[in-house]
């Protein structure tokens, strides 16, 4: 069968002459055109998703189409096809295709050493930036894909060179097997594509990161802009190619659920809508994927079943990679539902033939079919603004359209011809011939009984004499039927027979080993279809979507309550110290009242008898729930923000929860002496990563000094600085530049945008301040002198471990310290890194916090505090300031947490004994009133997430013993972020 | 009086800062020691609240209660309101093999090649360590010094933290080897797939393993012309004069292992690590295995887990049935001076104190093999011990005022407490 198609389409693409351009001369015959008509008639067309003609003519003519109706006038010149009980659909379009754009390979050889320059001249300064890149000069029609292509239903597909972070434009092109490209281009700058991932050919160091990228695509606009005003002296190609596509459609390639956010948020900024490129993870955050407006394209990339059939193995698969093969076929059902407009593209499917199972999934879980139509006909035409051309069968659009033998979405159906700008494409061989039933054949002297079944188009036959299964060889093609047997007596019989349509009788020739005699076949039984069964998932086996959708999340986000917590030992960390047997009324998210024996009211009572009530507790220095920590690709990187990369559904949000962390300031790493900006978070388990940052957040950056940024410990030595002389120059050099920038915005004359810069400048203007990750003392003490020389003061220290040297001097200069309690040995400059640093340091007047900067001790920062009661007698008081008050004092939010005073957020933690007790555990944490961590509802959890386990278990289970595709076993887990992660 | 210790810090600091040595080791014991009046927790989950101690020639001559009437022979300290341990005891560290992590000179700890039983860790040791030195003002007394890395990355050897070299701090040399069991599933850590991914070489490594096994067991049988140093180094397993330590996680490992390892005729089994053991505690307890559990101050494995699986797995084992320790192999070495929080931690889950502390003292010595002389307060046993201001398992507390080992009062001082005084006394006299 499928060999017999095979030769079949190349049979008609050797025989069909190439249609050549009119003005071109003919040298292998004479010319002839054809101008006449083709008609399908009696079909039921598609002619829009939604328009529908049951039974009709579909008239079309030089490639495009004339008319659909039910009533067509037909020309004296038209060829009439027939198309009785067939369904036509215009052919379906993908948006994103890399479609005879050859995939580039990574070029082997690198040095260890990074490349921070870049390799072009003329162009941007990032070779990653490649608007100046046309699909078109590099397409080459590849048959081989167009056929996988055309057998799938596809007829125009949108390419091009899926490199890079800005990519250039992308070519519109049919399937037009007979043409060429001067027929098959529709659109040759059909887009412009962009993506937050790096060139594979290009070895450029920056941007690193995703946080990286994003700040590169914002200052390229920028520059765009700054170079279109002409204040660029000489040539950059690539600026010029981005203002030149600035009209035309613009797509991202975003993959990733956040990142479409994140796309769309880039585009807000300079007034672009992308169209985005899913990930398939949308239905999980399906209200803030509607709020971007933005059209998306969505893979079909549906994961298989894991194959837990070994009991050991199932441990590596998390419940939200379960959760994600049982709920992702959703993702187009419930983004239709809410309203969000997309398409569907075949990208990240393993194979092309996968695509009508996984659309049919998509069905099965309820996507209308119309919808689905929609997303491989008008809304990708729509997207690419080609509705005019392609998506629909009215007047004058190409004429690209499938046969099918019925609805496109029934697992049986059959697509017999896919044709492209009127050339028809044969996928499979239409038998209408409808030959089934039970017959009785009547030779000379036998009778056999005959059952023919199966599928119309391809028949099966079993041969009876008397009640005795011969085994028997069956043929029916082009109406011929061939037959061979041989019967009881060792007789052969060779029937063959051509079966006009609608009969139910035929007869022919057979052969035996007497020669040639005549044979009649009868009638006796028609043939009855039986439903088929549905193999796809019923939709109560669907289990619901948590916040954030992995195990821990709460299937409803909890709410703010009034809590009224009687008779606790509260820590107040204010004046009053620690209050015994007190109340704390907890209202509308803040401290209400604190006393004795208030009234509860309305307030939900807990008793805290025996119980310690404290602040939340709050790191000065984390990286968990990021995307990305460093952006290594240049010594400053003041333009990147933290906040482009929180991760809202680390389980490091909810351990820490577990551990009595309310807030914390989630850092750039220490790659380099410039680093990024903070994203200063409160751990809102279950929220957006918008809902977890600080409303008014205070502006802080990271800077880095010694080891790491010298890069002392990696093979890198090509990056200045390579010593702590060459840090204290680059950050003159800096802030030298970033003041002259001020002084010129101050003066009124034009200037560029400087994302950097302007970091910069709102250090030098108090705006913003530092949290700079230290270690010795001669580079701390370095860097005060620089910030007092630009005359404004370094806020924060973290780790610091040699703080306990400058003591005096920091207390001087004003600067708070964040420190480890105990770390040190680890690397040269922790040489003398000691425990009793935060005590020597608070002894001489500094503010300190004891800080993390690690996801595991990050649940434990009590305990870290108590160690300063060992190393060097810090009193109770004082050690417990050193995680709530004096981190948020660090952090300027000490007027709204890091206390328990009346008015402040009610971020509280209710601990089962004295918080700084190596025996006591968080029961309870609060966040503005709302409980985000129970250590009552965390035991309910664990019996959920064991019972939500064994039930999806079960269906992959089914899944597998189906016969259904499956993968191995497999575990995706976060990166342990440090200081250090790239 | 503060004048007078200002004075005696400096004194301190002018020989510290003129020669950058560590702490003189102590003499040995001269005099009888006298502890009176301390709750003393004996490490094997009992506990006498006043208590009376007595040492001479380093070892303990009573173990009882103040109440009784006996001689108080030597030097006498007042210990009411204080609490007595047995040192902690550190098991499978790299102490004095690695001195600063990122520094590549100052590491002795992965020798090439994956069967290396003959390379033996004691002769490596850096008893002048300066982070050796800190974990004693915590009550970390006693350390397994361990190679790291390969499928058998070496031979141990068991020291004691105040010495002046390697011979001198030994108290049990070449005690155990140490086998690294390969893990069905391996970790990416790169690339979008980062995560776990099934190890399609298990069961090479295991035939590797298996071979090593059998070779060395056949080489032990007969009397060689050649020496094989890799295969004479594993016969003490054979003969069970030394231990195997297996490190692994996974129940499908764990299983694997132990069955692996009787069934070639390896003696005495510990198993290390031991993540998903609580998952296997009959077979574990069938086949008589104590666990070295990992240091409870660890993040749960996998997402689906309890939040609270690291800090509750020493109680999980110790309620099967199971001898257990706590280790804390896989963490830096200057954290080893946190092993009694670990063990406190335990207890916070509802193990009790008494229990909890035997995993780093009595169960630890016990797995070790060294229950002869240390882990306990047993009289007959080593005087390796310490005095706490408090509760030695909380941080707040665990303030040593004297400590012993094998009955010299060594020095509670450090590289740390120096700086510390040196930085203090700067301020002070500003």
């Amino acid at each position: 069968m499928k060999q017999r198609l095979l030769i079949i389409i190349l049979f008609m693409a050797s025989s069909s002459l190439l249609k050549a351009q009119d003005y071109f001369p003919e040298s292998k015959g004479v010319k002839s055109n054809n101008h006449n008509y083709t008609a399908f008639t009696n079909a039921k067309i598609y002619v829009t998703p939604t328009t529908v003609i049951e039974s009709g003519t579909l008239l079309i003519k030089e490639g495009k189409v004339v008319s659909a109706g039910a009533q067509v006038t037909l020309p004296k010149n038209t060829v009439v096809i027939n198309a009785e009980n067939k369904t036509i659909y215009p052919s379906f379009i993908d948006v994103y295709s890399d479609f005879g754009v050859k995939k580039p390979k990574r070029e082997g050889g690198r040095g260890r050493s990074a490349q921070y320059d870049a390799t072009r001249d003329g162009f941007y300064w990032n070779d990653h930036i490649m608007p100046e890149t046309d699909a078109v000069d590099v397409f080459e029609y590849d048959s081989k894909k167009a056929k996988e292509l055309l057998e799938a239903g596809f007829g125009v597909v949108n390419t091009h060179l899926q490199d890079g972070i800005a990519r250039g434009t992308g070519v519109l092109v049919t399937l037009n097997e007979n043409g060429t490209n001067a027929d098959r281009i529709l659109n040759d700058r059909s887009a412009q594509y962009f993506s937050f991932t790096k060139s594979i050919v290009k070895s450029q160091s920056y941007p690193s990161s995703l946080m990286g990228a994003t700040a590169l695509l914002r200052q390229f606009y920028h520059d765009a802009d700054w170079y279109a005003k002409g204040n660029v002296d000489g040539i950059d190609r690539s600026l010029e190619a981005l203002n030149k596509n600035k009209g035309l459609i613009q797509i991202f390639e975003a993959e990733s659920k956040s990142n479409v956010l994140r796309a769309d948020k880039i585009g807000d900024a300079f007034g672009i809508q992308y169209t985005i490129l899913g990930g398939g993870y949308e239905y999980e955050m399906v209200s803030a994927i509607k709020a971007t407006n933005a059209k998306l394209i969505l893979p079909l990339n549906f994961p298989d079943a894991y194959d837990v059939s070994d009991p050991f193995s199932e441990t590596f698969v998390s419940l939200s990679d379960m959760r994600h093969w049982n709920q992702a076929p959703a993702n187009p059902k419930i983004l239709a539902e809410n309203g969000v407009t997309f398409s569907f593209t075949l990208k990240d499917l393993k194979k092309t033939k996968d695509f009508k199972e996984k659309l049919m999934e998509a069905i099965a879980y309820g996507l209308p079919k119309a919808k689905a139509l929609e997303a491989l006909t008008t809304i990708p035409a729509q997207i690419l603004g080609q509705s005019s051309k392609i998506g629909s069968l009215q007047k004058n659009m190409e004429a690209n359209f499938i046969i099918t033998s019925g609805d496109f979405f029934d697992k049986e159906t059959i697509v017999y011809e896919n044709w492209v700008q009127g050339k028809k494409n044969l996928i499979t061989a239409a038998n209408t011939n409808d030959i089934r039933g039970e017959y009785n054949i009547t030779t000379n002297s036998k009778v056999f009984t005959l059952s023919i079944k199966g599928s119309i188009d391809d028949p099966k036959a079993s041969i009876k004499q008397d009640s005795t299964t011969l085994t028997s060889k069956f043929k029916f093609e082009n109406n011929w039927l061939n037959l061979s047997f041989t019967d009881n007596g060792s007789e052969t019989y060779r029937f063959s027979s051509l079966i006009s349509p609608n009969t139910d009788a035929f007869s022919g020739k057979v052969m035996t080993s007497n020669g040639a005699e005549d044979f009649k076949a009868k009638l006796t039984e028609a043939f009855e279809t039986k439903p088929e069964k549905d193999h796809t998932h019923e939709p109560t086996d669907i289990v619901p979507i948590t916040y954030p959708n992995i195990g821990y999340g709460n299937l409803e986000r909890p709410k703010q309550e009034t809590i009224l917590f009687k008779n606790a030992t509260v820590w107040t960390g204010e004046d009053e110290g620690i209050l015994t047997n007190t109340d704390v009324l907890v209202k509308d998210g803040k401290i209400s009242k604190i006393g004795k024996d208030l009234s509860a009211g309305k307030a939900k009572v807990i008793d805290a008898t025996g119980k310690h009530l404290t602040a939340g507790i709050i790191d000065e220095h984390s990286h968990i729930a990021a995307l990305s920590i460093n952006e290594s690709g240049h010594n400053s990187s003041a333009e990147v923000t933290m906040e482009d990369v929180v991760d809202p559904d680390d389980i490091s949000i909810y351990y820490a929860l577990g551990g009595g962390v309310t807030s914390l300031q989630l850092l750039h790493g220490s790659a380099n002496p410039i680093g990024g900006r903070s994203a200063i978070l409160k751990l809102k388990w279950g929220e957006t990563a918008e809902n977890m940052i600080y409303d008014n957040s205070p502006k802080f950056i990271k800077f880095a000094l010694g080891e790491n940024v010298k890069q002392s410990n990696w093979g890198s030595t090509n990056r200045f600085p390579q010593t702590r002389m060459g840090v204290e120059q680059v950050f003159i050099n800096y802030f030298q530049r970033a003041k002259e920038y001020g002084e010129k915005k101050a003066s009124g004359t034009p200037y560029r945008y400087d994302e950097e810069m302007e970091t910069l400048l709102e250090i030098l203007n108090g705006e913003r301040f530092i949290s700079c990750h230290s270690y010795v003392q001669s580079e701390i003490n370095m860097l005060m002198k620089v910030a007092e020389k630009f005359d404004f003061r370094v806020n924060t220290f973290t780790h610091i471990l040699e703080g306990y040297k400058v003591a005096d001097k920091m207390a001087e200069h004003g600067v708070g310290a964040a420190t480890f309690s105990d770390w040190w040995a680890y690397k040269f400059e922790v040489n003398d890194a000691i425990p009793y640093n935060a005590a020597i340091m608070q002894q001489q007047g500094i503010t300190v916090a004891i800080n993390s900067d690690d996801q595991e001790m990050i649940r434990r920062l009590n305990q870290e505090a108590g160690k300063t009661v060992k190393y060097g007698g810090m009193t109770e008081l004082e050690a417990w300031k050193m995680v709530t008050i004096n981190p948020a004092k660090l952090l300027h939010l000490d007027d709204r947490v890091g206390s328990i005073k009346k008015g402040k957020d009610a971020d509280l933690v209710l601990w089962n004994d004295h918080p700084m007790s190596i025996y006591a555990k968080a029961e309870k944490t609060l966040i503005e009133g709302v409980v985000y961590f129970d250590i009552e509802k965390d035991k309910q959890q664990r019996e959920s997430i064991k019972k939500e386990r064994a039930q999806l278990i079960d269906l992959m289970l089914q899944d597998k013993s189906k016969g259904k595709k499956t993968q191995k076993p497999s575990g995706k887990r976060r990166e342990e972020m440090t200081c250090e992660s790239l | 009086m503060k004048t007078y210790n200002n004075i005696l810090v400096l004194v301190i600091l002018l020989c510290v800062s003129l020669s950058w040595a560590q702490q003189t080791p102590a003499p040995a014991q001269k005099e009888a020691i006298v502890i009176e009046g301390a709750t003393a927790h004996l490490g094997n989950g009992s506990i006498i609240e006043n208590s009376l101690i007595m040492f001479e020639g380093g070892k303990l001559t009573f173990v009882g209660d103040a109440k009784m009437k006996i001689a108080r022979k030597g030097k006498k300290i007042n210990g009411t309101g204080k609490h007595l341990y047995p040192g902690f005891i550190a098991p499978t560290k790299a102490l004095g093999l690695i001195e600063i992590n990122a520094v590549r000179a100052s590491i002795d700890v992965d020798e090439i090649g994956e069967f290396i039983p003959h390379v033996r860790s004691l002769i490596a040791y850096n008893a002048e360590s300066k982070v050796v030195e800190s974990m004693r003002p915590n009550g970390v007394l006693l350390a397994q010094i361990t190679p790291q890395g390969g499928d058998i990355s070496g031979t141990s050897s068991i020291v004691q933290l105040d010495a002046w070299n390697w011979e001198d701090a030994a108290i049990k040399v070449d005690d155990g080897i140490h086998l690294h069991w390969p893990s069905s599933y391996r970790f990416n850590r790169r690339g979008e797939n980062r995560g776990y991914m099934p190890n399609d070489s298990y069961q090479k490594t295991i035939a590797e393993i298996t071979s090593f096994l059998q070779d060395s067991k056949a080489y032990g049988e007969t009397t060689p012309k050649e020496e094989n140093a890799p295969f004479k180094a594993m016969q003490g397993l054979y003969s069970g004069s030394q231990k195997l330590y297996i490190y692994a996680d996974g129940e499908k490992e764990i299983i694997d292992a132990i069955t692996l390892a009787k069934s070639e005729g390896v003696k005495s089994i510990v198993l290390v690590g031991g993540y998903e053991a609580y998952k296997v505690t009959d077979f574990l307890k069938q086949q008589n295995i104590p666990v070295l559990v990992q240091a409870t101050h660890n993040r749960p494995k996998f997402e689906d887990e309890d939040y609270d699986l690291p800090y509750k797995l020493p109680k999980l084992l110790t309620d099967a049935g199971l001898l257990v320790g706590i280790q804390n192999g896989e963490g830096r070495n200057f954290q080893t001076r946190n092993l009694p929080f670990y063990a406190g931690q335990a207890a916070g889950q509802g193990l009790d104190k008494e229990v909890a502390l035997s995993l780093i003292t009595g169960n630890n010595a016990k797995i070790l093999g060294i229950d002869n002389a240390y882990g306990t307060l047993e009289v007959g046993k080593s005087a390796t011990l310490f005095l706490s201001e408090g509760d030695a398992l909380d941080m707040r507390t665990n303030q040593l005022l004297n400590a012993f080992i094998d009955g010299r009062e060594i020095s509670l001082e450090t590289h740390q407490t120096e700086l510390w005084k040196r930085y203090m006394n700067k301020y002070e006299n500003e």
